[in-house]
């Protein structure tokens, strides 16, 4: 056995010796002296075993290798699910869901930049801020942003981003406004989503941009399921936090009062927990801007094709400019849905929310 | 306060029979550990489960304001959810009005507790999104449905705002609102639901002492007229005893001692409880009839030889001179009748002077003034006016100044 395989062996086995120590360590009344026997033999047994496995020639003790067939053969696994689903179910999804979809956000991109002026559109937009802040500085800075989008000649791909942008946080509004809600009730619903959401968060977005392009190719509607699926997270989380954050007396004082389920849901719950949902609103709308970029390599247009443009013609002014946009859009969203936040929760501000 | 009329028929309005309720992962599993008796601190060491009540017994009468008191950790917060079932109990029953509630499925439970029960919290427990007259009306909005049994609701709601002094408020939010009547609009909240039973978790225990004595009055006054069955909670044993009709004293999750402020005060079951009522006011609780002297009396046609010999030697020769009826007509001294003697006074009736008289449910304190009105001793009257004992001021003195500990039941 080489040196490497000594020290591997020592690892696993303290690992298990480790392992061992903490599970007996959760049941009460077990003598100290027994758990250190009890996570002796089963490290020893451990090291035995990998032994045993390495004379075997399974190899489990020397180095990676390269080239080999995985053990585990994950990757092929997923390969033939994805196969199967695109040959399966490709053409009905792409016709039954994919398909509307896109017709309906190249209207709505149509309705932004075609039949609005833009001027109008940057005044509706500042009224919005107004109306949010009660703030003029704030209603003028969006009138501004507005204005120096269309003076950079960015007009059409900002709306075209905007509107992605609307699509994707109404999709994820659908879907994650109720998994946050069953969450925020469910400490069960919760344990099985916490995962779900971290995996979602952490894995890097090209990875499920593979499987959405297989099945409903290149365009506007991956752009919108990867920036959905991206954005989603912040929203469920806050939700589930917004409700759990109520006040127990408060919720105990709707419980003795009589309050069914769904009403201690609509008519406590859920309105002491708005401000944090809109809060995950903001979140999520900051997460599908970051999306744009990663979503113009499948053919999204917009603001993200801009800059990859710059980035493919080596441009730097034309990725600065379409960034530039995607940072004015970024603070207008920002600012006019904190503000809307802030005026949620003004009626009932005690200092404990 | 002092206990109501003995004559008044008792009627059970709720029952905790062996109730137990232990916290944790598997209390159903720690049970027969409890009743074997293993304490609070041994359960939480080797189980890591919270002992909150342990075989709890109560009867709270129809009407009765019955309070639980204990220290924080005693149980008393957990002893009050189980009434309405915030909290199910481990093992035991709660019954009310002889109705098993533990029996109630979801939906049986949520009217129970829309028409039996209301509560106030000791934070107040208010809907920070709800404004005063909507805080109010919560309860019965609940069971309202369309828009003319909302107003209905709101107009219900809206006598309470005025019975509780907070008219002018109705469309404040509660975080506008001091504690006082932030605590005003829960218990409006509470009241507007109408039910024959309040339950009061340490309701007043977040405000100024001020403030909490104002609550405490507007309750007794409340009380006076609504005549609701009280489950009040609290840590402050002046408030226990100047609400309670009857006390239970908590500990650990278990009952120590049951009965009326004066039973604790004058006869403590325990030595936790003597510890207790060590620095209480007596003079607010100890009513004249517990603590009064036995007296001479004597009828106002007696000759004042027999009435002196009645009076015997005492330090206060003094016997008191009733009418044929009884009826109280004053006092005489021993030195008043030696000399009606001595002069040959054949009628007692010229020797009386006046006395002041005090009722048997009168508290000392508001009896010592009496004392100080003449330097004859207060005579305890009932209601027909007919003499049942009296109150010198020493005596007073003696009952207020002696300790919980050695103190026994003078009747």
């Amino acid at each position: 056995m080489s040196f490497g395989a000594a020290i591997s062996l020592l690892l696993i086995a303290g690992g298990v010796f480790g392992a061992a120590l903490v599970l007996t360590g959760a049941r009460p009344g077990l003598a100290r002296s027994r758990r250190l026997g009890l996570a002796g033999a089963a490290a020893l047994a451990a090291a035995v075993a990998l032994v045993i496995a390495d004379l075997a020639g399974m190899g489990l003790l020397a180095g990676a290798s390269e080239g080999a067939a995985p053990l585990l053969p994950l990757a092929d696994w997923v390969d033939r699910a994805v196969d199967w689903l695109v040959t399966a179910y490709g053409d009905a999804l792409r016709e039954n869901i994919s398909n509307p979809i896109v017709y309906a956000i190249g209207f709505f991109e149509r309705f932004l930049y075609q039949s609005i002026a833009w001027p109008a559109m940057a005044v509706a937009f500042a009224l919005f801020a107004y109306h949010a802040s009660r703030k003029w500085t704030l209603a003028l800075f969006v009138a501004v942003a507005f204005v120096l989008i269309w003076a950079l000649q960015l007009w059409k791909p900002t709306m075209q981003t905007l509107s992605l942008i609307s699509v994707s946080i109404l999709v994820t509004a659908l879907v994650g406004l109720p998994l946050g809600i069953a969450m925020g009730l469910s400490n069960r619903f919760r344990t099985a989503m916490m995962p779900v959401l971290d995996f979602m968060q952490t894995m890097p977005s090209f990875v499920y941009l593979i499987p959405v392009v297989m099945l409903f190719g290149l365009g506007t509607f991956s752009g919108v399921l990867a920036t959905a699926v991206y954005a989603a997270p912040p929203l469920i989380r806050l939700t589930d936090l917004g409700l759990r954050l109520v006040d127990k007396e408060v919720m105990e004082a709707a419980t003795a009062f009589g309050a069914s389920r769904s009403q201690k849901l609509w008519r406590v719950q859920l309105p002491l927990a708005l401000p944090n949902v809109m809060a995950g609103v903001n979140q999520s709308i900051m997460m599908a801007l970051a999306m744009v970029v990663i979503a113009s390599m499948i053919g999204v247009r917009g603001l993200g094709q801009e800059v990859f443009y710059g980035l493919q013609r080596q441009e730097p002014g034309t990725g600065f400019t379409a960034g530039l946009c995607i940072v004015l859009l970024a603070i207008v969203l920002d600012r006019i849905t904190q503000a809307y936040g802030r005026r949620m929760q003004a009626h009932y501000q005690t200092g404990a929310y | 306060m002092v206990e109501r009329s003995a004559t008044k028929i008792e009627i059970p309005k709720i029952e905790l029979r062996g109730v137990t309720k232990i916290f944790g992962d598997r209390p159903a599993k720690m049970l027969p550990m409890v009743e074997a008796g293993a304490s609070k601190e041994d359960l939480l060491e080797k189980t890591g489960h919270t002992l909150g009540l342990r075989d709890v017994s109560l009867t709270i009468m129809q009407g009765q304001t019955f309070v639980v008191m204990g220290l924080s950790g005693s149980g008393k917060s957990t002893l009050i959810r189980h009434l309405n079932r915030l909290i199910d109990p481990t093992a035991g029953q709660v019954l009310v009005d002889g109705e098993d509630i533990m029996a109630l499925d979801e939906k049986a439970l949520t009217a129970f507790r829309r028409a039996r029960m209301a509560m106030v919290f000791q934070r107040f427990g208010l809907f920070p999104h709800r404004t005063v007259l909507e805080n109010i009306s919560f309860g019965l909005d609940l069971q309202a449905s369309g828009r003319a049994a909302r107003e209905d609701s709101r107009a219900r709601a809206r006598e309470w705002v005025s019975t509780v002094g907070l008219d002018g408020y109705e469309d404040s939010y509660p975080h506008a609102l001091s504690g006082g009547m932030q605590q005003r609009v829960g218990l409006a909240r509470a009241l507007a639901m109408d039910t024959d039973i309040l339950l009061m978790d340490e309701a007043f225990s977040a405000l100024d002492p001020l403030i909490r004595r104002d609550m405490q009055d507007q309750l007794i006054e409340l009380q006076s007229r609504l005549k609701k069955t009280i489950v009040f909670i609290t840590h402050d044993l002046d408030e226990a005893l100047r609400l309670g009709d009857r006390i239970a004293i908590l500990k650990d999750g278990e009952i120590v001692q049951v009965g009326s402020g004066e039973e604790i005060l004058t006869a403590p079951a325990t030595d936790y409880v003597a510890e207790f009522v060590e620095d209480v006011n007596r003079g607010r609780v100890l009513t004249a009839g517990r603590v009064k002297l036995d007296c001479a009396v004597v009828t106002s046609t007696e000759a004042p030889a027999a009435a002196l010999t009645r009076a015997g030697n005492g330090e206060l020769q003094i016997t008191y001179v009733v009418d044929a009826n009884g009826k109280l007509l004053g006092a005489v001294t021993g030195s008043r009748m030696r000399r009606a003697i001595a002069e040959n006074t054949a009628s007692m009736e010229s020797l009386v002077e006046p006395v002041q008289t005090a009722t048997a449910d009168m508290v000392l304190e508001d009896v010592l003034p009496l004392t100080l009105k003449g330097d004859l001793p207060v005579a305890v009257v009932d209601g027909q006016g007919r003499v049942q004992g009296m109150l010198s001021r020493r005596s007073i003195i003696a009952a207020l100044a002696e300790t919980a500990g050695v103190a026994k039941p003078g009747h």
